[in-house]
């Protein structure tokens, strides 16, 4: 029995020195370590040997299996270091024969191989690209920014009684400061109440109040609308961010640093923010934000009609009317407001020009987004 | 409003440069827009004619000798109105003026005109820039300084101001004088306004009744007889013409002066054409008037006018009327300054479509202690440069002043507003120079007086803005909210929209944003039959714009017919926004809806093959990823639209309600947005889809045991859809997982028949499936298919 195993083993050692191919180690595999091999016998038919030469043919038997395995897995890297080699050597210096190369057939059983080298510089399949409008992306940038200071997300209709568009903000019909929103008004029958579409996201202060108790911190993003001849700069319909903080102790301090920090994140920490007065009847006192210049620089351009300061948004505390127009008591609490314009953010940010470009949805200016 | 700084010096003194005050004006919130220079008259000075000669060789032209201080230069001059001893803009050789003809700027040459040589010129307004007047020279007034360079004398910048709509007490060069004096430190100078009344007692003359005294608070009026009508002297009208206000006469002139000047609208009457004696301030009767426009309007009664013994001659604070409008043979004027309801004004000017100087100023709500400071003012100067004789008194109807309560105003509001301290002496020092009459009231506490000015301060917090702004914003601190956050309110739909978006784009469609307004004539094109009118604007911009959508195709398929026009490729777009279904005495509902526009090449043109031409598969393939990552399954189930080319089109059912539609859209519809290849088009309820976002998703474990795959075909009757056959493998207990991997009709088959080849995956949570097991599932399958399909395992 022994005598049998050192002969297998010779064999086995010696044809494998001679295999050229992954396919003939596999042959060589099914014959000496297969199922049907004659190594498997000897080491099946053992079950049935007295103990003594089930000891010692054993142990031999399992001796040269694990050699063969050993073997058999040392000639199969072998095989495919020289394959890779093969491969690599073809490479070199070979012509670009066709545009990916001709694929070989298998060899040795490795995953197929190029012999020709493909042109890499050739473009790769088209696969179909999709983008997010410009306004999209910037009202999610500007809305994740004030999430990151504790302003949680609300939105509200387009459309719009008088009331909250106007009345609950402090402008009462016949007010003058009504002509700071030209607005489109909504063909009702006559004796019903006044409908519109919201010239601003300021209404949504008053509804966000009036379901809440403070704190209050929202932005509101939406589209508003104009009654206006478009132009460059102006559109009939647009976009704005609303802002509304209201607590016990807000201050207009809070103001300025919350919207220092927004300006900050948005048009980068080298902006320098230039806080003023200005009037909004819903606030009180009125503020009205600017950033330095981002062309000029301050020294006064085209863009910035040479004062060297962009204007960005309106804002203020909010008025103690309004406050009162939702119960909330104006002793207690305090807070403040703030409403930008979308599309003025974009085209301050990619130097965009023409307002209209954004909603006349031409591709070739969507696609640079 | 325009402000020219050599008029503001008139009030306050003024020493910073026009950029560094403009600069504190616009942070304080009086934003300057804009600074205007007057001058750049280098080489011109203020000279006087001393000699008059006739030219020896031109009968029109006269040689005048200038005295420039000192210097004489003699200059060939064809003006009409040159007069010996008048003061004059004198152009040196070399001067930059304009070219009165072309308009074009010029430099003065040394020329000879018929034979004599000129060593400078004697300029009209056109050629210096002021004015379009080229009739004759500028003659400016006697006392002008001679010898000085004309920059100094008539330099000036005037600053373009924008106004809030709450102070229209800065629509004036007074109000504007204030605040400089504030933000300066200095304080305001107003005009004296003295004179004699030599004339008759006025009450003799004229009597003044306000028959609505709501409407008209007061109404103040004095009367200048012998007038002489003619234009106002040259620093007036300048002045006017500054302010970006034509000069007419000395007369209509002094009203807009003084209205400029106090920001007090005035109207001056030719007296002698009034009804005699009678002014009644009332309501419009059923009547019109012919205002100072030419044009006749038609009044209503809720209009104020201002009326004589027989009819209205003026609309009341809009404009005056044509019958006794002030002209050139004029002798009396009586002068109006009145009060007038700021709402009322605003209602008339706005119905009329008339909106005046002076109906911006009384919709604003000024004073009533105005109108006698302006009128005093304005009687003065009317009588000074008319020669008029002004009658004795001044009519003043007032129902009765209203005093304003001073309001309370301690340190700590001031802090709890602005978030620093502010000491009592400073806040004191602001509101003192900005004309509040401050008393202590302890030692954190003042009570502030308003001055009559300023109607648009009532509460603490206007003044706390008042202190704000004089000491600016940029000296307040800055600080974060500190208080604790508000609880978290989940938006499920605006989560649901930011996944769609995502999805969509990621599947290589591009988001579009279209207008929520559409005409009705494309409205109708995309929605038939429907009994929904859309909501239609009162006042449209243009009929393109004119009713809000009830569906988002017809923006999405302009968009694409637009982009078709120069794209090459595949146009892939999708929107995800809102459409505004009426609902009666109600707001609209404002539906949240998805929905795209496919069209052209699967893969678009490459050295890789050309695709093949974008099918209903392509799209639906899109939905189904779509609902995939959503975790919802929906259906699709064939339907009629006449919109969708018959057939090709399919609901989208969830959950036994139709979320929405995806098919190709009809030839005709495509061409009705001029659209000429096939177009896909989807639409989706994305409300429909809420739901998925507050169900929870649950875990289920990764099967311990493993799969059996099985293949079969299956024949069928062709109309069999193809749902229904997978429906049925799916029920059954031990199937995983089936899929539909091919479908042929053709020779192999029976005529009318189909093949359908779908891979089974069988597999149990429990246990390991035995092929016996498999086998027996796979008969009752195939029974109940044959059964209910009459389908049959393809041989
Ligand atoms: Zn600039």
């Amino acid at each position: 029995m022994i005598e049998k195993l050192d002969e297998i083993k010779s064999n086995a050692i010696d044809e494998l020195s001679s295999l050229q191919s992954i396919k003939e180690l596999e042959d060589w595999r099914v014959r000496y370590l297969g199922k049907k091999s004659a190594l498997t016998q000897i080491l099946r038919g053992l079950a049935s040997r007295p103990l003594e030469e089930r000891k010692a043919v054993g142990a031999s038997a399992n001796e040269l299996k694990s050699l063969l395995e050993r073997s058999h897995r040392q000639k199969k890297e072998a095989l495919k270091e020289k394959a890779y080699q093969e491969m690599e050597a073809a490479a070199v210096g070979k012509q670009i024969i066709s545009p990916t190369g001709i694929p070989s057939e298998e060899k040795f059983g490795i995953p197929t191989v190029f012999l020709g080298i493909p042109d890499v510089t050739l473009p790769g399949r088209p696969i179909p690209l999709g983008r997010l409008h410009p306004t999209t992306q910037m009202v999610r940038e500007i809305c994740d920014i004030f999430v990151a200071l504790g302003f949680q997300v609300v939105e509200g209709p387009e459309v719009e009684w008088d009331y909250y568009n106007f009345e609950a903000l402090n402008i009462p019909p016949d007010h003058p400061a009504r002509d700071m929103w030209a607005t489109l008004w909504i063909d009702t029958k006559s004796g019903e109440r006044p409908m519109l579409l919201r010239t601003h996201t300021s209404p949504m202060q008053i509804r966000v109040m009036e379901r809440t108790t403070p704190p209050v911190r929202v932005v509101v993003p939406g589209k508003v609308y104009r009654y206006e001849a478009t132009d460059a700069t102006h559109e009939s319909m647009f976009y704005q961010i609303e802002g509304l903080a209201v607590d016990k102790n807000i201050t207009l301090a809070d103001l300025k640093g919350t919207l220092y920090e927004f300006a900050r994140r948005l048009f980068g920490a080298e902006r320098k923010v230039r806080f003023r007065c200005d009037y909004f009847p819903f606030v009180e006192p009125g503020v009205e934000m600017a950033i330095d210049c981002m062309v000029c620089g301050g020294t006064g351009c085209r863009l910035c009609s040479g004062t060297g300061w962009i204007e960005i948004l309106g804002a203020g505390m909010v008025h103690p009317a309004v406050l009162r127009r939702v119960n909330y008591d104006p002793e207690i609490y305090t807070g403040f407001a703030f409403g930008l314009g979308l599309e003025r953010m974009s085209m301050l940010r990619y130097g965009v020009e023409d307002i209209r470009l954004f909603y006349s949805n031409d591709l070739r200016f969507l696609r640079q987004f | 409003m325009k402000a020219p700084l050599n008029w503001l010096r008139e009030y306050v003194d003024i020493a910073l440069s026009p950029k560094e005050l403009a600069k504190r004006l616009t942070m304080s919130g009086t934003e300057v827009k804009g600074i205007e220079t007057i001058g750049g008259w280098e080489n011109i000075v203020v000279g006087q004619v001393v000699a008059i000669e006739p030219h020896p060789h031109a009968a029109r032209l006269k040689l005048a000798t200038i005295d420039l201080r000192g210097e004489c230069l003699r200059s060939v001059c064809g003006a009409s109105n040159l007069e010996m001893g008048q003061k004059v803009a004198f152009a040196r050789i070399g001067a930059p003026l304009i070219d009165p003809q072309s308009g074009e700027p010029v430099r003065l040459e040394r020329a000879k005109i018929r034979g004599i040589a000129s060593e400078g010129m004697i300029c009209s307004e056109r050629e210096l820039g002021i004015s379009d007047r080229h009739e004759g020279i500028m003659v400016l007034p006697p006392d002008a300084p001679l010898g000085v360079p004309l920059n100094d004398y008539l330099g000036d910048a005037i600053f373009d101001l924008d106004i809030t709509p709450n102070r229209p007490d800065c629509l004036s060069i007074i109000g504007i004088a204030r605040e400089v004096a504030a933000l300066t430190g200095k304080s305001v100078c107003l005009p004296e306004t003295r004179y004699d009344e030599p004339g008759e007692l006025i009450e003799r003359k004229v009597s003044v009744e306000i028959a609505d005294p709501d409407l008209c608070p007061r109404y103040c009026a004095s009367l200048i007889t012998d007038v002489k009508v003619a234009p106002s002297p040259p620093w007036m009208e300048q002045r006017l013409l500054a302010c970006g206000m034509r000069p007419i006469n000395n007369i209509v002139d002094v009203t807009n002066y003084v209205m400029l000047e106090y920001g007090q609208p005035l109207h001056a009457f030719d007296y002698e054409r009034l009804a005699p004696k009678r002014i009644i301030v009332r309501r419009a009767g059923d009547e019109s008037i012919t205002t100072l426009d030419g044009v006749e309007r038609m009044l209503q009664s809720d209009m104020l006018v201002i009326a004589d013994g027989e009819g209205p001659v003026a609309i009341a604070g809009v404009m005056g009327g044509s019958g006794s409008e002030v002209t050139e043979e004029t002798t009396s004027v009586l002068i109006e300054s009145a009060n007038f309801n700021s709402v009322s004004i605003r209602r008339t000017a706005a119905r009329l479509k008339l909106r005046s100087e002076a109906s911006l100023r009384f919709e604003k709500g000024i004073s009533p202690e105005l109108t006698m400071l302006a009128l005093k003012r304005a009687t003065q100067l009317m009588a000074e440069l008319s020669g008029g004789k002004i009658a004795r008194g001044i009519i003043d109807v007032y129902s009765g002043k209203k005093e304003a309560k001073p309001i309370a105003l301690s340190t700590k509001q001031v802090e709890r507003i602005l978030g620093i301290k502010i000491g009592l002496e400073k806040m004191m020092k602001v509101l003192c120079s900005l004309g509040f009459d401050c008393q202590t009231v302890s030692t954190e506490e003042l009570s502030i007086a308003i001055p009559y000015w300023r109607t648009d301060v009532r509460l603490a917090e206007d003044l706390v803005e008042e202190i704000a702004r004089i000491i600016g914003y940029d000296e307040l601190p800055i600080t974060l909210p500190s208080g604790a956050l508000p609880q978290y309110e989940a938006d499920p739909m605006r989560a649901i929209r930011e996944r769609a978006s995502d999805i969509l784009a990621g599947c290589g469609i591009q988001e579009v944003i279209t207008y929520s307004l559409i005409s009705l004539e494309v409205s109708r094109k995309v929605v038939l039959n429907s009994g929904l009118t859309p909501l239609k604007i009162a006042n449209p911009i243009t009929t393109e714009q004119e009713y809000l959508r009830t569906t988002l195709r017809p923006g999405l398929l302009e968009a694409l017919s637009a982009n078709e026009k120069h794209e090459e490729g595949s146009i892939r777009l999708f929107e995800v926004g809102k459409v505004y279904l009426p609902r009666e005495g109600n707001l609209p509902e404002e539906r949240q809806m998805l929905a795209g526009v496919l069209s052209g090449p699967r893969l678009d043109r490459s050295w890789h093959g050309e695709g093949e031409v974008l099918d209903f598969f392509d799209v639906k393939g899109v939905l189904e990823t779509l609902f995939e990552r959503l975790g919802v399954e929906a259906s699709f189930e064939p339907v009629n639209d006449e919109l969708f080319n018959p057939g090709r089109v399919a609901r989208i059912m969830l959950w036994g309600e139709e979320l929405g539609i995806i098919g190709e859209l009809h030839p005709r519809m495509a061409e009705g947005f001029d659209i000429s290849r096939p177009v896909y088009l989807f639409e989706i309820n994305l409300e429909k889809l809420l739901p998925t976002t507050i169900a929870p998703r649950k875990y289920r474990p990764i099967p311990r045991f493993p799969a059996t795959l099985r293949d079969i075909a299956l024949v069928m009757d062709g109309e069999v859809a193809a749902k229904r056959v997978q429906d049925i493998i799916q029920s059954f207990p031990l199937v995983a997982k089936v899929a539909l991997f091919d479908v042929y009709t053709g020779e192999q088959v029976p005529q009318g028949k189909k093949s359908l080849a779908f891979r089974i995956l069988y597999q149990s949570p429990s246990r390991t499936l035995t092929d016996e097991e498999v086998n027996k599932e796979q008969e009752r399958i195939l029974e109940r298919l044959h059964r209910e399909l009459g389908a049959a395992l393809r041989a």
